[in-house]
């Protein structure tokens, strides 16, 4: 198949690549990079909330004197460093390297497609990611700083901030354009271009779980596309969708027209953002699903109701956005049934969550990095999901909505959540795509490591958010609960650097094991999917002859065959 | 590579035999026009008014979907797929009129 | 590059029933459907929280009913033109569809011809997105959202016609060697244009009639 085409230049193989597989590498180490500058920028942060007003070690003296007093931070500088964490980490890191980089890579492999449906689109969904990458990094370079009204960017603040919030709107309406183009192929991909034989019950997790990642890109960014023009419209040409009548901003009524309201920007941003936070960790428990299958060499215990779950909370994920605005004066009625839906939703994550943990029963487990991963966030995304319960419950949230317990709450599912879901995938496929094996004593200290500070940071959190501290405080002490529990922060902050410590090993190993010599075996986790059916790394087209599907995704331990595990693609002899 | 992929006469001849229907359908939109512009003329008080604007738009929008986007004539998974979109869609924005119907002004003046 | 074969491309699949790039201009609808669903709802939102008689008409604020209903039923001239430039090519008549399609792009200039003297006529009487609506003691956002929403639909008409531009002027070359797959592409651009003139069917009668 690919004798026949000319040899492309450099630039038409590697950076304008219609190849599904070089642009899931390009999401792949763009989103890591961003991932790894908000870990950076939220190191500042910690300096900030461990030591409050000493200056920041060797980057003190560096930074300009609208950032730092001195060397110490300054509490634009601080809000800033917090708004651009949140908004790098979810939408230039977490989705890119979720969807963009394991989806585009993994999906048209394991469901024996050549390619996306739309080649071509995949391209331009790539390039729109890193102009508003680039666009939102090129923000801290204004002399009024990047965005610093959080990363929800509630109005009325955000509209009379600093021009460092246009560049954000700017940059958000490329990312979700990025996401929408991205969504239509994923979804195009699965439903048309499936392998023979390969019937929807016979995908992988991992797939339903892209499918319905995909729908909640697809329908939720629209309304917060809308949003941001709004709010540009109210920055840039003095409209009021956001501005309330009578707003006065330090003293001096504010120049707008007024009749508008704060409150509809927190509809629509949180229309987009609770479907989000789903995008946020559907593909990582597609990616636990399939190593916790492949290395307990048994099917997913519960399959089908995994899926029906899925399609459910998709669905659910929906009609509960305004358990966010509770303390918004909503009234009895319209709380009551967000409490209601927001209850629902938890059933089918504990579905899932459950099966995962049945799987695990009887099975012979084998404890390669990835395992150590995937089961590692079993009980950290349960402590996520649980510590939500009583946010989502309005009465409890009137004491815990805007502490630390929130953070704590959203950074467990997320952080030891989905990121050890990212690693996992990391190590599982890096031989698919490498064709070598990371080094195994490097890749157990990262874990380990990564294991104990992650619930180092956050499991003080969630003291702190009980005890009261609020979030965004530039500095907690000077309240007296925020002094009190100093020594809570202060443990978070030495956690979080022992935590970017540990990931020098992941780094290293990640560099150094692609130039080893010895190469890895072609199925070196004698796994059943398809992306274990074509050579390693495989071919311009993937697949020498299409494949064909003969059975389910999880076929391991057979009675009666001659291995442990069936492949779908090899026709077994019964 | 795909051969050239010529249309076949049976295509053709099913496309002609709706021609008439899309100028029907074009002649109906052009007279609904006319009849949501003449209704609002009368004045009806605001809560009618909208629904019979919102109606006569909703027919105009389905033969448009119906006929000119070929939707009635798909297969009837697209379709089913679209209107219980819509209903949900219509259910999810409504939503947050609840949030705000009693309060008065959404924002205190 | 392009030597991988992507099923689907041209013929549809079985289980839906259309083509891949059928299916994908759908999805893109079901987003624009979202994007536009929720500028309704905005507008919905502050118009019924909007106190009594702060919000005004579309006539009271100034916006022509003659002239609306007009460039409403030159978008629905210029679907049915639409319609019938595809129905040309899939009736094998190429020069048919010429006609049909310069017809299209010729109404959706006039649309934004039209537009555009709207839009100045109000810019000379000092009205800007950012006018509060005069007459009122309460402000209100009547000329934001209309500025904003009827830009965003103009928007998307001009993007439509840029691309039924390129596919009169030179897409057409793919007509002499795979004519269904030319047909293809015009029917997901008619889908497109179909689905903006649908958005004005409800936009009409929200700004200027009520």
């Amino acid at each position: 198949m690919s004798e026949s085409h000319a040899k492309l230049g450099f630039l038409r193989s590697y950076v304008f690549s219609t190849d599904h597989k070089v642009i899931g590498i390009q999401y792949g180490i763009t989103a890591l990079l961003f991932l790894f500058f908000g870990l950076c920028l939220m190191m500042m942060m910690r300096w900030q909330l461990a030591y409050p007003g000493e200056a920041i070690p060797i980057i003190g003296g560096l930074l300009g004197e609208t950032l730092v007093d001195d060397g110490a931070m300054l509490p634009s500088f601080y809000n800033s460093l917090g708004a651009m964490h949140g908004t790098i980490m979810v939408f230039m890191g977490i989705v890119p390297l979720a969807v963009g980089a394991f989806g585009n890579y993994i999906v048209p492999l394991q469901i024996g497609a050549p390619d996306m449906a739309f080649p071509r689109l995949n391209m331009a969904s790539y390039q729109a990611f890193v102009i508003g990458g680039l666009v939102m990094l090129s923000s801290f370079f204004l002399p009024g700083g990047a965005a610093s009204s959080g990363w929800t960017s509630y109005a009325p603040l955000s509209v009379t901030a600093t021009t460092g919030q246009t560049f954000w709107l700017i940059g958000m309406i490329f990312l979700i354009a990025s996401s929408l183009l991205g969504a239509i192929n994923f979804i195009v991909t699965i439903i048309h271009l499936r392998a023979e034989g390969l019937t929807f019950f016979r995908l992988p997790f991992f797939i339903w779980s892209q499918l319905v990642t995909a729908f909640l890109l697809l329908l939720a960014f629209p309304p917060l596309q809308v949003a941001a023009i709004f709010q540009l419209m109210d920055r840039l040409a003095d409209t009021s969708f956001f501005m309330p009548t009578g707003l006065v901003s330090g003293g001096d009524p504010v120049a707008a027209v007024g009749g508008g309201s704060p409150l509809l920007w927190q509809h629509l941003f949180w229309f987009l953002a609770h479907p989000e936070v789903y995008v946020l960790i559907l593909p990582g428990m597609g990616i636990v699903a399939e190593v916790i299958a492949n290395n307990s060499r048994k099917p997913l215990w519960g399959y089908r109701p995994m899926v029906y779950s899925l399609l459910f909370l998709g669905f659910m994920s929906f009609c509960v956005w305004a358990h966010h605005m509770y303390m918004t004066g909503m009234g009895t009625t319209m709380s009551t049934f967000f409490q209601i839906t927001t209850m629902i939703i938890s059933i089918p994550s504990v579905i899932i969550l459950t099966c995962l943990v049945i799987s695990l029963w009887g099975a012979s487990i084998r404890f390669p990095v990835p395992m150590l991963f995937a089961l590692a966030f079993l009980p950290m995304f349960g402590i996520g999901g649980l510590t939500g319960l009583p946010l989502g419950l309005a009465a409890p949230d009137a004491h815990f909505h805007d502490t630390y317990y929130v953070i704590g709450h959203f950074h467990y599912v997320v952080a030891p959540g989905t990121i050890f879901a990212m690693f996992a995938g990391i190590y599982h496929w890096y031989p698919k795509v490498t064709g070598r094996q990371m080094n195994v004593p490097l890749g157990k200290l990262h874990f380990w490591l990564s294991f104990v500070f992650m619930n180092g940071i956050f499991m003080p959190m969630m003291f702190e958010g009980m005890a009261g501290v609020s979030r965004r405080l530039f500095d907690p002490t000077v309240y007296e609960i925020g002094a009190a529990v100093h020594g809570l922060t202060t443990m978070s902050s030495w956690s979080a650097w022992l935590l970017a410590l540990s990931q020098i090993p992941f780094i290293i190993n990640f560099f150094m094991s692609m130039r080893k010599k010895e190469r890895a075996e072609e199925n070196p986790w004698q796994a059943t999917t398809l992306e274990w059916a074509t050579s390693t790394p495989p071919p311009h087209g993937n697949f020498v002859e299409p494949p064909v599907v003969y059975s389910g995704p999880y076929e391991y331990s057979v009675p009666g065959a001659s291995s442990d595990f069936s492949p779908q693609f090899i026709k077994q002899e019964s | 590579m795909s051969e050239a992929v010529a249309i076949s006469e049976s295509e053709a001849a099913r496309v002609k035999s709706h021609l008439r229907v899309y100028v029907m359908v074009f002649v109906a939109l052009a007279v609904l026009t006319v009849v949501t512009v003449a209704i609002s003329y009368l004045h009806l008080p605001t809560a009618l008014a909208i629904t019979v604007a919102m109606v006569v738009a909703t027919v105009k929008a389905t033969l448009v979907a119906g006929y000119f986007m070929h939707l009635l004539s798909e297969e009837k998974v697209i379709l089913w797929l679209l209107v219980l979109c819509a209903a949900f869609l219509v259910f999810l924005f409504a939503l947050p009129l609840g949030t705000e119907t009693g309060n008065g002004p959404l924002w205190p003046q | 590059m392009s030597e991988i074969v992507i099923p689907y491309r041209t013929e549809p699949h079985p289980l839906t029933g259309v083509t891949s790039g059928k299916l994908g201009i759908w999805l893109f609808l079901a987003s624009e459907v979202m994007l536009f669903g929720a500028l309704f709802s905005s507008y919905v939102l502050l118009r019924v929280g909007a106190a009594e008689g702060t919000w005004p008409t579309g006539v009271e604020a100034g916006l022509n009913v003659p002239i609306g209903t007009f460039n409403t039923l030159v978008l629905i001239t210029s679907s049915i033109t639409m319609v019938m430039s595809w129905a040309s090519l899939k009736m094998g008549n190429p020069g048919a569809f010429k006609r049909y399609m310069g017809a299209t792009i010729a109404l959706g200039m006039l649309f934004l011809v039209v537009k555009g003297f709207e839009y100045s006529g109000k810019f000379h009487h000092g009205i800007f997105p950012a006018t509060g609506w005069p007459g009122a003691s309460d402000p209100s956002t009547f000329y934001g959202f209309y500025f904003t929403i009827t830009g965003l639909h103009a928007l998307h008409v001009f993007l439509g016609i840029l691309v039924n531009i390129w596919l009169l002027v030179w897409g057409l070359a793919l007509y002499k060697t795979e004519p269904e797959r030319f047909a293809g592409r015009v029917e997901i651009s008619g889908l497109y244009w179909h689905f903006v003139d649908l958005v004005w069917i409800f936009l009409f009668p929200l700004l200027y009639l009520l």
